[in-house]
């Protein structure tokens, strides 16, 4: 333990067009010690970590490593300068064996015709592995390891690197108790060798189990930092919800219809286990959770993505089996996808042949198309959502991923649905798409429309909301009235930190 | 760049033109009606049996069977009007394109309901219709003096002084036509290749596009059987051996893309005539038959890297906005 930091960062800006992802901020790592990393979505941790691995160049501001100023300029220059990140989702090669993806891209090589040295490189491969206690076969091909076993080769790939600061980007999410278990000794073992560790972990237990050090970030900007010692779970909470709400959601008040979609006792075998709600007509229902609460899992179960699911759905009293989306959209269930791109538009329809897609049979009975009525439905739901193009013969491709979204929208409600799912409705578009996107869904439910959104932004789902389901590890944790929201609360049942259910 | 990409079709075109005029230049009669019409009418079934392979590649597949469909339908029909030659010979075509409707059905349903890499499928059963022509025939030859007269006179008969054959090719561009234009299940072939996912979500059934893509394949493929053999008056084990590769190639040089998603059925025509002037052209001018092979390889390479290049041009809306911002 040394009291001047290893690797500090000062006065950090990095923007974006129209976005802000980090404005003056700074952050201290010391040799030795687990510092955790707390913010919400968007408060910029990961524009942070690209930042302090060379991907991302910052606008202003300087990183000193062990006293010196320094400069990335490539992720490369990071690495041999010992700061590497292992990310969530590990980027290792599933076809190659455990030492080659050690150390592909510092191959070991020997004599004058730079033969690959590959018994040196298992030999190096055998002692990190051993270093970490990892039981590992370093021949065998990564895609026959677990998550965890993953995680640790990627672990062994930093140390190969002679890894002087390790940033862990949320190395937990994906990980069983008993490999949790075993990358918390990992992470006691780098402590001892001196690294500077960063963890970045939505799980308050976590970081109070192994981190020495926190640094809250909120929006981009830097809140606070101090020893865990000092500070309470509450604190944290607090420092990373406490915003002024400045974004202005529409109105939400109105009398609430009938139920239209009742799921009882939905299970997943792995995602998600016995989640029961209703959803009246005019009804927003939220669900917060942290990524891999299996939020998405329970939406595209109840669109008839996954099978094997158990559990029943009625729509409007009546029981219906969705076994396919072409079931879920004839019974009234449409799902905007969190991934825009690849679910919701095929880029090189034009627009108004991607709204009519879902409906081809309904427009033209007799199985043969008739562009000019297409272009009528298209151009009256396009019309309603304010799509920018210059015509709705555009291809989707060219528009902005706002303008998307909308056709995404557009296309769903020209089937006329009963219910519709938005997953993250407004992840990744501009402000003013994004406006546009939530008074449109406090139109919707005006006249009628019940609608669930999925959102990992804490404003998002609580200016929009009627009712919020929080889950958590696949549980439904905490169900809140409008009346009752609050952003403690909230996060904390999301967080894992709050278990009893609050039903009102 | 980008506007010669769009008229990719354009640019065929007057590629097909100067190819036709710079051999007319050679020998005079090139030019004349009727041998274009000839050249036209020697393109007519590679024209067909692309317009099938366009839709199978359209949905991300691939056909490799389809010369082989070609052959074990034409040798059935050849065998059965050698031995009952007063069967009727329509029916015979009714029934070839039925044969080959089947085979396409089972590369179908092979790739819908198994899962199976469609270039895995269609490698084995290619190999499997070729094997059961050695089956049927034991190798044996059915020549022209066991056909029936009328069994290979109508792809000749002319019809407004147009052979029949040439008639065929242009009812199928007519039909896939209008198809892929106005037909719902056209429309969902091109969403399912263009983002099977996306497609998924908006409901639509991707491996039943495939599925219907393989049996119009088939189906074509059976219609050929017939006309092949009766306009070359032989069937045996090897008809049209490697025919597949050219068909595949028409499509590649038509602009359709082998990711699936695009392509145009006069793109996918042009590509086909591009090849059948390549191969009338060459031995006209006197080139060996081994330099036809090369040059429509490398025509195939170049339209690939044109399409490729144009596809980088075209940015999206976004990119364009940020470039003219750096550039002003």
């Amino acid at each position: 333990m040394s009291d001047t930091p290893f690797y500090s960062l000062r006065g950090i800006s990095k923007a974006f067009p129209g976005v802000k992802a980090l404005d003056q901020v700074q952050l201290d790592l010391y040799s030795g010690e687990v510092m955790a990393l707390i913010g919400e979505n968007g408060a910029g941790k990961s524009t942070l970590v690209k930042t302090m691995t060379g991907i991302y160049q910052p606008d202003a501001g300087e990183l000193r490593l062990a006293g010196e100023c320094i400069s990335l300029t490539t992720p490369d220059a990071a690495r041999n300068l010992g700061i590497t990140a292992i990310h969530q989702e590990t980027v290792l090669f599933d076809e190659l064996s455990v030492t080659e993806n050690i150390f592909t891209g510092h191959l070991l090589t020997r004599g004058p015709l730079n033969m690959l040295d590959w018994s040196e490189m298992r030999r190096q491969c055998i002692k990190i592995l051993a270093d970490i206690e990892a039981q590992i076969d370093p021949d065998i091909l990564l895609k026959h390891l677990s998550i965890g076993q993953r995680h640790m080769v990627a672990i062994a790939r930093a140390l190969s690197f002679n890894a002087k600061v390790v940033i862990l980007d949320e190395p937990t999410a994906a990980l069983s108790i008993h490999e949790t278990q075993e990358l918390y000794k990992i992470v006691d073992k780098l402590k001892a060798a001196g690294c500077a560790i960063m963890f970045i972990s939505h799980k308050f237990d976590e970081v109070f189990a192994i981190a020495d050090r926190y640094t809250v970030f909120r929006d981009g900007c830097f809140v606070d930092q101090g020893k865990i010692d000092n500070v309470t779970q509450a604190q944290l909470v607090t420092m990373m919800v406490g915003r002024t709400v400045d974004q202005i959601y529409p109105e939400r008040a109105q009398a609430l219809g009938d139920i239209v979609l009742k799921v009882e006792n939905f299970s997943h075998p792995t995602e998600f286990h016995d989640l029961s709600f209703e959803l009246r007509s005019g009804e927003i229902l939220g669900f917060y959770g942290l990524v891999g609460a299996g939020r998405t899992e329970l939406m595209q179960a109840i669109y008839g993505v996954s099978n094997n699911i158990t559990g029943s759905l009625e729509i409007a009293g009546q029981v219906v089996k969705i076994r396919s989306p072409a079931d879920a959209i004839k019974a009234g269930i449409v799902y905007v996808p969190e991934e825009r791109q690849s679910q919701g538009v095929v880029l090189d329809l034009p627009i108004d042949q991607n709204i009519t897609l879902p409906q081809l049979n309904h427009i033209n009975k007799n199985g043969l198309l008739n562009p000019a009525s297409e272009y009528t439905l298209a151009d009256e739901y396009a019309s309603r959502l304010q799509v920018k193009a210059p015509n709705w013969h555009e291809l989707v491709g060219n528009l902005s991923g706002g303008n998307q979204q909308k056709v995404v929208i557009a296309k769903w409600l020209a089937t006329q649905p009963k219910v519709i799912i938005m997953d993250e409705p407004t992840k990744g578009i501009d402000i003013s798409s994004k406006a546009a996107v939530h008074s449109f869904m406090s139109e919707l439910v005006k006249q009628g429309l019940a609608v669930i959104m999925v959102s990992s932004e804490l404003p998002e789902v609580m200016g929009m909301s009627d009712r919020i389901i929080v889950m958590s590890e696949g549980l439904q944790v905490s169900e809140l009235q409008r009346a009752d929201f609050n952003p403690e609360k909230i996060v904390s049942a999301a967080s894992g930190g709050l278990n009893e259910k609050t039903i009102h | 760049m980008k506007k010669l990409y769009t008229n990719r079709e354009a640019l065929l075109c007057a590629l097909i033109i100067i190819m036709a005029l710079s051999v007319g230049a050679f020998a005079d009669d090139f030019l004349s009606v009727g041998n274009l019409l000839s050249v036209y009418n020697d393109t007519s079934m590679l024209i067909i049996l692309a317009l099938g392979q366009m839709l199978v590649i359209i949905t991300r597949c691939i056909d490799l069977s389809v010369a082989a469909n070609l052959a074990l339908t034409g040798m059935v029909i050849a065998m059965l009007n050698s031995s009952y030659p007063d069967f009727p010979v329509p029916l015979l075509v009714l029934l070839g394109a039925g044969l080959g409707l089947c085979m396409g059905m089972i590369n179908g349903l092979l790739v819908w309901k198994l899962s199976i890499p469609a270039i895995v499928v269609t490698l084995g059963t290619m190999s499997i219709y070729r094997g059961v022509i050695f089956l049927l025939s034991d190798g044996a030859w059915v020549n022209a003096h066991e056909m029936s007269a009328t069994f290979m006179q109508i792809p000749r008969a002319t019809f407004i002084g147009i052979a029949l054959l040439s008639w065929a090719s242009l009812i199928t561009i007519a039909v896939f036509y209008y198809f892929t234009r106005y037909a719902r299940t056209g429309r969902e072939i091109y969403a399912a290749g263009n983002s099977p996912t996306a497609a998924f979500y908006t409901g639509i059934d991707v491996g039943r596009s495939q599925f219907i893509a393989f049996s119009l394949s088939g189906l074509l493929a059976g219609l050929c059987g017939y006309l092949w053999v009766s306009r070359y008056a032989v069937a045996y084990v090897d008809v049209a051996s490697g025919f597949e590769l050219q068909v595949i190639s028409a499509c590649v040089i038509g602009g359709i893309s082998i990711m699936g998603g695009v392509g145009t059925v006069t793109g996918c025509v042009l590509g086909a005539i591009f090849i059948g002037v390549i191969n009338n052209a060459l031995p006209v001018i006197g080139v060996s038959p081994f330099w036809q092979m090369a040059i429509s390889g490398a025509v195939i390479v170049l339209a690939v890297i044109a399409s490729s290049r144009a596809e980088q041009k075209s940015g999206r809306i976004i990119l364009k906005q940020t470039m003219l911002a750096t550039s002003k």
